[in-house]
């Protein structure tokens, strides 16, 4: 998969590195299939004993196995895959609940995946300066309606309805790392009737 | 601005021998009104007037934060310094009035932590009085590692036993010597924010273990005041004001500053804060870089000083004050 195409915006919106070994202790890695080869790139870089460090947790595309089983073939301490995101981030907060310092975290795939993990990670009082994210695959924006808080997954249009409340939705570039979200606000407050073209933009 | 323009006049209520080495003070406002509140970690300045010399030195404050009648410090005696500890130890006693700043805490909690893990060595321990008390209140785990060179000059050691039990650890030089850094950096549970206040090697020791094991910078947290060091007297002219003054061998060039009347600022007196960097006008010889503050460039390029340490010795330096 190719690199990140992510353009500069406002501040608030995340921008992300390329995965690199940093010291440290214990090492855990979060990835989904778009950013598998991430992590495969950083192990077979890696010296000797680092993968006695390693802690892998992968949420594979249904019905693939070739990287469940390339990953697993790296030989990290532990290795568990999960269907979901939200399966795996609660697994990395199991983990996370009893690591010690000196532990990093490295995120790789797409935003959602990104942003929930560090927003777990941040609960369990990892610094943000120990977690590294890679982004890979997909743009689609994981986004919180702000009237009715409905958080809407995977968002590739512009503007995009809301499916609780049914207003239309201008997905600004303003982030909460908290809530892991994009924020969407009402484009046609104004004029409810105003007719506005959805086109696809988050690809 | 800084701190000291507002002193608080303060009345000494006691003055307790803690070891041969170590003298504690306690401090109430001469009116008996409550003295302002401040935070585990803080320090104030103390004002000594001994005879036509004028010293200010920072001081941790060691009483608890929840009390607001009065403060304490402890003071080290130090017989290689410029006088300022060891006008402490002999000439201030119970019932003389002195002048305090309020005080300033540039060592607080991170009050995010998880837990907190406190070093000290040696008189370095006052700070963690006051945080350790703080962090009960707060009901945060906390853990103390407290070293010093022998049992018979660690300060306070059976009393902070007796009162946090086997959250305190300690050691002698002369018995088996400090803490395992390494063991201890390596098992602390995600969240732990490390506070050191010591020597300058031990301070060094953990900021670099703790890096190496990928501890993150913002959970390491150190102090450490320089006292200003004793040299030769050198002339320095200030710019704006128009005056040349003289540093003596035992003042420091920030007091040689105050006491010419000029506008400076200040909070540590120790070469921490960076409140009192200044612009070097122009400087025909050498620098003596004492602080924590400047990084190497800046030295380098002879353009700032940090007068509460540094001092000068060559032909001409002028400053931008």
């Amino acid at each position: 998969m190719s690199e990140s195409l992510i353009e500069e915006s406002i501040l608030s919106r995340p921008t992300y590195g390329t995965l690199a070994i940093a010291p440290g202790l214990a090492h855990y890695f979060v990835a989904d299939a778009s950013g598998a080869e991430c992590v495969i790139r950083v192990a077979e870089a890696a010296p000797r004993d680092f993968m006695e460090k390693v802690h892998i947790l992968y949420v594979p595309t249904p019905g693939e196995n070739a990287l469940i089983t390339a990953l697993y073939a790296l030989g990290a301490k532990r290795f568990e895959h999960f269907p979901t995101i939200d399966d795996a981030v609660a697994r990395l907060g199991d983990w996370l609940s009893d690591a010690r310092m000196g532990s990093q975290l490295y995120l790789a795939g797409t935003e959602t995946l990104i942003g929930k993990a560090v927003a777990a990670a941040e609960e369990c009082g990892l610094d943000h300066s120990a977690v590294q994210c890679e982004h890979r695959g997909s743009l689609a924006r994981r986004v919180q309606c702000v009237h009715c808080k409905t958080m809407i997954e995977k968002v590739t249009t512009q503007p995009v309805k809301c499916p609780s409340c049914d207003l239309l939705l201008l997905v600004r570039d303003h982030y909460s790392r908290r809530l892991a979200a994009f924020q969407g606000v009402c484009i046609n407050a104004e004029d409810p009737t105003e007719d506005i073209e959805i086109r696809e933009v988050f690809k | 601005m800084s701190a000291s323009d507002h002193l608080i006049p303060v009345v000494v209520s006691k003055v307790v021998e803690v070891n041969s080495i170590i003298k504690r003070f306690e401090f109430k406002h001469v009116d008996g009104d409550e003295l302002p509140a401040f935070s585990g970690g803080a320090h104030i300045v103390v004002e000594m007037l001994d005879g036509p010399t004028k010293r200010k030195n920072a001081y941790s404050l060691m009483s608890s934060p929840f009390e607001r009648g009065q403060y304490a410090i402890s003071v080290r005696r130090d017989d290689d310094g410029r006088g300022g500890s060891k006008f402490m130890h002999e000439k201030v006693e119970a019932g003389m009035k002195m002048k305090i700043s309020p005080p300033v805490n540039l060592f607080a909690l991170d009050l995010r932590a998880k837990k907190h893990l406190m070093i000290a060595g040696g008189i370095g321990i006052t700070p963690f009085i006051a945080q350790m008390t703080q962090a009960t209140e707060l009901g945060v785990p906390f853990e103390l590692h407290y070293a010093a060179r022998s049992a018979s000059q660690a300060a306070y050691m059976d009393s902070l036993q007796d009162r946090f039990g086997d959250q305190v650890s300690c050691y002698c030089d002369d018995a088996g010597g400090g803490p395992d850094l390494v063991g201890l950096l390596s098992d602390q549970p995600l969240g732990t924010h490390v506070y050191v206040c010591g020597p300058r090697g031990m301070i060094e020791a953990v900021v670099q273990t703790a890096t190496g094991l990928g501890w993150p910078a913002a959970h390491i947290h150190f102090e450490h005041f320089l006292s200003p060091p004793v040299g030769q007297a050198f002339s320095v002219h200030l710019a704006k004001a128009g005056i040349d003054i003289t540093v003596g061998p035992e003042q420091s060039l920030l007091e040689a500053i105050e006491a010419s009347g000029t506008p400076v600022n200040c909070l540590c007196r120790g070469g921490a804060c960076g409140q009192c960097e200044t612009k070097v006008v122009s400087c025909e010889g050498d620098i003596a870089h004492n602080d924590h503050w400047l990084d190497d460039e800046q030295r380098a390029s002879k353009q700032f000083i940090m007068p509460c340490v540094s001092r000068f010795r060559g032909e001409r330096l002028e400053l931008d004050l």
